[in-house]
């Protein structure tokens, strides 16, 4: 009986969540390094655990079975998908799994309302503004997640939709309205149709400030939705007055804020710029209808070239990109760079910070498939080296080789740092057809002399030199 | 203003900043496996639901809405945390490169 009790002091209770979110902040500073990382993820984990069972003790009603009953159906549904998804689908996995994130948050605001009577007196007004503000937050989340994952899952187009030059100030429009009924409800109103139409407004304010951008800046938004996610879970904890959900909620906020942050600037672009939508607003068309205007002409070759020039390489750097990921070329690249190592060539792979679509997208396939962590460099890293470098290998990249990026101003991409393959030797680009890449920009590398192009899926590509190279 | 939300709100400011300075130091390599970490961690807007569902009054409506929401929050709990370890396992530290390594599937 003593044991119960104590269980159930609420002072106890904090100290689990004290513990829970120790074990949060524990964790993620073990994230720092790939040989603490796992480690550091489980004990998060474990932190949630302790959250859990903390906030289980303290309730109030009982409703167990329907406790069960949600849980239940989270995990039938969330760990097969988190055990059968593919590496390359990661990116869309993550907006996913925000996405549900954010639409708890909405919907316990909701219930919340509803709970309280439409906040009736009684109700202190920080509760109020602190669930609205989760209300709004959580349903934009929910939807611009789902909007980001249909577009990385090719269900809808991965190209900017948008409402023209009207975008801006309908989507202001749409949060000023979301942001005066907040007020409305906040100033009195117990409305239960107000709130309905702020989630309902949010929802489409989600929906319309994804869709206009463009596949390649896809994963500065999902890390921004994330940071949204991560700041609404914040306010429903002062609003629930839990300390768990609150420093749980602002660690997300911050570390998704520096991440969006880092990928912007890899990719020499400003957060309201990439929100604003489009690449450039003009550039996409320009670009997409460049192909065929180029005066230089493409050099095309074979698998048994490439495989001779290979062969007799000194240096070696691979350059993946999004086109590797997608072709699950992952494990073929590694094939061939045993292949090549045997013959002692020195294999080592350029990583751009937002190669892919998401910053260390490349690092976790070619981990995937066993390619040793310090064979992997950083652009800096390997920027000075491509002067030394006898073949530069570029499968599945674009975007982030395009020497435009420092030589035209003009183009939708300039000022970006990217990968300057064109420094070495000679270029050989695996890729599918002369379309240009996500930001929809045609790359001069292509048809530069030193470049040579195989035109082919990156894994049937890379299959077919590595069979090459075994016969030589 | 009540004083539960001034200590509210201290741990929101100060969560805040001990946000920045442990996420600031993670390497570029691990940004995928962060950003899925952290996704993981604000599933535990799960508390929320699991709080609100044990307030007395709750009508059906209110119950449906909850079991909703403790679902979408277990979903990014629990699938989080593990599609983030599937990812870090990939950057464990082979011992000695194995003589045949188990990539057969993807030939």
């Amino acid at each position: 009986m003593i044991l119960g009790a104590f269980l159930q002091d609420a002072n106890f209770l904090d100290v689990l969540y004290i513990v829970a979110f120790g074990l949060f902040i524990y964790g993620l500073s073990g994230l720092t390094g790939p040989s603490t990382a796992v480690r550091g993820n489980r004990i998060a984990a474990v932190g949630m655990g302790v959250a859990v069972i903390a906030t289980l003790l303290n309730r109030g009603e009982g409703n167990w079975g329907l406790i069960v009953l949600g849980v239940a159906i989270g995990t039938a549904v969330g760990v097969p998908a988190a055990r059968q998804v593919k590496m390359t689908a990661m990116p869309q996995m993550v907006a996913l799994f925000n996405g549900v994130g954010g639409g708890a948050v909405a919907l316990v605001a909701w219930a919340e309302f509803r709970n309280t009577g439409g906040y009736s007196t009684g109700t202190p007004l920080y509760f109020a503004c602190f669930s609205l503000f989760a209300a709004i937050v959580g349903s934009v989340s929910f939807w611009g997640s789902n909007i980001a994952f249909a577009k990385l899952q090719g269900l809808l187009p991965g190209k900017p939709i948008t409402l023209g030059p009207a975008q801006q100030l309908i989507n202001g429009g749409l949060f000023a309205a979301a942001v005066a009924l907040a007020v409305v409800i906040a100033a009195g109103s117990h409305s239960g149709f107000v709130f309905v139409l702020i989630l309902l407004i949010a929802g489409v304010l989600g929906n319309f400030v994804v869709l206009p951008i463009g596949g390649a800046d896809m994963p500065v938004v999902i890390s921004l939705l994330n940071a949204f996610t991560g700041l609404s879970a914040a306010a429903t904890g002062v609003a629930l007055n839990n300390p768990a959900l609150i420093v749980a909620g602002m660690i997300v906020g911050a570390s998704g804020t520096i991440l969006t942050n880092l990928m912007a600037e890899a990719m020499n672009r400003s957060i309201p710029g990439i929100v604003a939508g489009g690449f450039g607003g003009g550039g996409v068309v320009e670009g997409a209808s460049g192909a065929g205007e180029h005066a230089g002409t493409v050099r095309s070759t074979t698998a048994a070239d490439v495989a001779v020039q290979l062969a007799y390489a000194r240096l070696v750097v691979v350059v993946p990109g999004y086109g590797m990921a997608v072709a699950q070329a992952q494990h073929a690249v590694r094939e061939l760079a045993k292949e090549l190592e045997k013959r002692g060539v020195e294999v080592k792979y350029a990583i751009h910070p937002v190669a892919g679509r998401m910053p260390g997208h490349m690092n976790v396939l070619l981990a995937e498939a066993d390619v040793p962590y310090e064979q992997l460099r950083e652009m800096d890293d390997i920027n000075p080296e491509f002067a030394r470098t006898d073949v530069a290998l570029v499968i599945g990249a674009n975007d982030v080789t395009n020497p435009a990026a420092k030589t035209n101003a003009s183009s939708p991409i300039f000022g970006m740092p990217i990968l300057e393959v064109s420094d070495s030797h000679s270029v050989i680009v695996i890729k599918r057809s002369m379309n240009p890449g996500f930001a929809g920009v045609d790359n001069e590398l292509y048809y530069d002399p030193k470049t040579s192009m195989l035109f082919a899926d990156a894994k049937a590509g890379v299959n077919e030199i590595t069979a090459e190279l075994a016969q030589l | 203003m009540p004083s539960e939300l001034v200590t509210n709100l201290a741990i929101l400011v100060l969560a805040g900043f001990i946000g920045f300075a442990v996420i600031s130091k993670v390497p570029n390599t691990l940004h995928t496996p962060l950003m899925s970490g952290t996704n993981a961690i604000h599933g535990i807007v799960v508390l929320a639901g699991l709080l609100v569902i044990g307030f007395s009054g709750n009508g059906f409506l209110n119950k449906v809405i909850l079991v909703i929401a403790i679902a979408f929050g277990t979903i990014n709990v629990v699938g989080g945390f593990l599609v983030t370890d599937r990812m870090l396992a990939m950057f464990k530290r082979k011992p000695t490169p194995p003589a045949a390594p188990e990539d057969g599937q993807d030939k």
